[in-house]
């Protein structure tokens, strides 16, 4: 009984924590992320780190700016959404991605602290606009798997890969 | 009869009803036949209804596709036409109506490794001192989520060969090793079916064990010099390890600072009578020696 109000409090805590106006965000409470402890600080930054990366995710896809993922994404992830603005561009259409929910649990932390995957069941609206004129609004709930590493100043996403629920 | 009468009325009424909310239901997504998922890099094809010219959109964060197409027609993707993946929206834009669609797109087999091995550089006999972590990719970058069996492999010269397979996880799989008992440098391998990735660990030797030194006089000084500095597991300790004797006399300390040359460290001190020597090298200290009188 004491164990679930304590797992309830942790997950209305990081909603509050880490709610914006746009997006309701739930972070699940992590008992395990495999073989290195995850201390609290870093399990902030990295959800706050992910989250602006959707953000950023959000404003490149809307404006057609692969430049708008430098600061949030690295490698693969990076490469991969870059060459898909690319081709937005090449044809004309823009997506407007707003994200909605975040429901995000963590689940690996590699041994020497490189990498770091979360799971994130996410509900967002998508529209497309196809030369500036709306085609259609679609909501989404997708499966999204992220993995984060260290950089600088900030958590950075590598990989960004959404599968079937 | 007037029962009857009354139930026929009713199934016309909600037959007229489905009817009537049939053509809407159309129009927002029930005439698009797209398969539920698709692997990475596959032909697949799309399926509309109607007739007449439309605009086919498949939209994701991974690709953007945008087809002409005809109403009615299958429209068909060749292999490689859609390779990252994700989840995809489909769109059919005619004049006067939209045809909506989602599908996923998975990873193809496994092609690659992301292998990281921990430290490249390791103390001998360590329990769990080396940690492996292996992301499993297919040939376009995605990352394989379907669970695959990863076999981890520590082996070299200077050990028996470890050997642990472990099932991914969201496309990560990870293990810890324990280094081998013998300085030398190990293999680590990981391997998903005939894909391999390796690195190579040097274990070296860990701290010294047991440190011993004596003494013989030389004319007007002491000659101090350690028996051969071995680790715990009996491999010497890399030369140009320094060793510091320190000599204690009447209230004061003197210390020299000698590497290790082929495993022994040696100097030479002055000789004075009720003098202490003492030795230490790193964390660990090592025997006494008192010269002369008591």
């Amino acid at each position: 009984m004491m164990k679930n109000i304590l797992i309830a409090c942790s997950i209305f805590a990081a909603v509050f924590a880490f709610a914006s106006d746009e997006s309701a965000v739930r972070v699940e409470p992590t008992d395990s992320v495999g073989p290195r402890a995850l201390e609290k600080q870093t399990k902030a930054a990295v959800i706050r780190d992910y989250l602006k990366a959707w953000g950023s995710f959000s404003h490149a896809f809307e404006q057609n700016r692969p430049d708008l993922l430098d600061a949030d994404f690295v490698g693969v992830a990076k490469e991969k959404l870059q060459d898909t603005l690319r081709d937005q561009a090449k044809l004309g259409i823009q997506t407007r991605n707003r994200d909605a929910a975040h429901d995000i649990q963590l689940v690996f932390y590699s041994p020497e602290g490189l990498s770091l995957q979360l799971v994130d069941t996410v509900e967002y609206d998508v529209r497309i606009l196809d030369h500036e004129k709306v085609q259609t609004t679609q909501h989404v709930r997708a499966r999204y798997v992220a993995v984060l590493t260290p950089t600088e100043v900030r958590w950075k996403v590598r990989i960004f890969q959404a599968e079937p629920e | 009869m007037k029962r009857r009468f009354s139930f026929s009325m009713v199934g016309l009424l909600v037959g007229g009803l489905l009817l009537a909310a049939m053509p809407v239901a159309l129009a927002q997504s029930g005439s698009l036949r797209l398969p539920k998922t698709v692997e990475a890099g596959s032909a697949f094809s799309i399926e509309s209804t109607g007739s007449g010219e439309a605009v086919l959109y498949i939209v994701g964060p991974g690709q953007v596709l945008k087809r002409k197409i005809r109403l009615g027609e299958a429209t068909f993707f060749a292999p490689g036409d859609l390779h990252n993946a994700g989840h995809y929206l489909a769109v059919i834009v005619a004049d006067s109506s939209t045809q909506n669609g989602a599908f996923d797109v998975t990873a193809h087999e496994p092609a690659a490794l992301s292998f990281l091995a921990k430290p490249s550089r390791v103390a001998v006999d360590l329990r769990d001192g080396i940690s492996g972590v292996v992301y499993v990719f297919d040939t376009f970058q995605n990352l394989v989520l379907a669970p695959t069996q990863v076999s981890f492999q520590l082996s070299g010269a200077a050990g028996a060969e470890q050997t642990r397979t472990v099932l991914s996880r969201n496309g990560v799989a990870w293990t810890k090793m324990n280094s081998a008992a013998k300085e030398g440098s190990g293999q680590f391998a990981a391997q998903v079916g005939s894909v391999t990735a390796e690195r190579v660990i040097q274990q070296v030797p860990g701290d010294p064990c047991g440190l011993r030194i004596s003494a013989r006089p030389s004319g007007q000084r002491l000659t101090v010099q350690t028996d051969p500095v071995r680790d715990c597991s009996g491999n010497l300790v890399p030369d140009g390890t320094v060793v510091t004797f320190t000599e204690t006399y009447n209230g004061g300390e003197s210390t020299v600072d000698a590497p290790l040359k082929q495993g022994v460290a040696r100097a030479d001190l002055p000789a004075y009578s009720g003098v202490t020597i003492s030795v230490a090298t790193g964390v660990v200290l090592g025997n006494e020696i008192h010269w002369g009188k008591q």
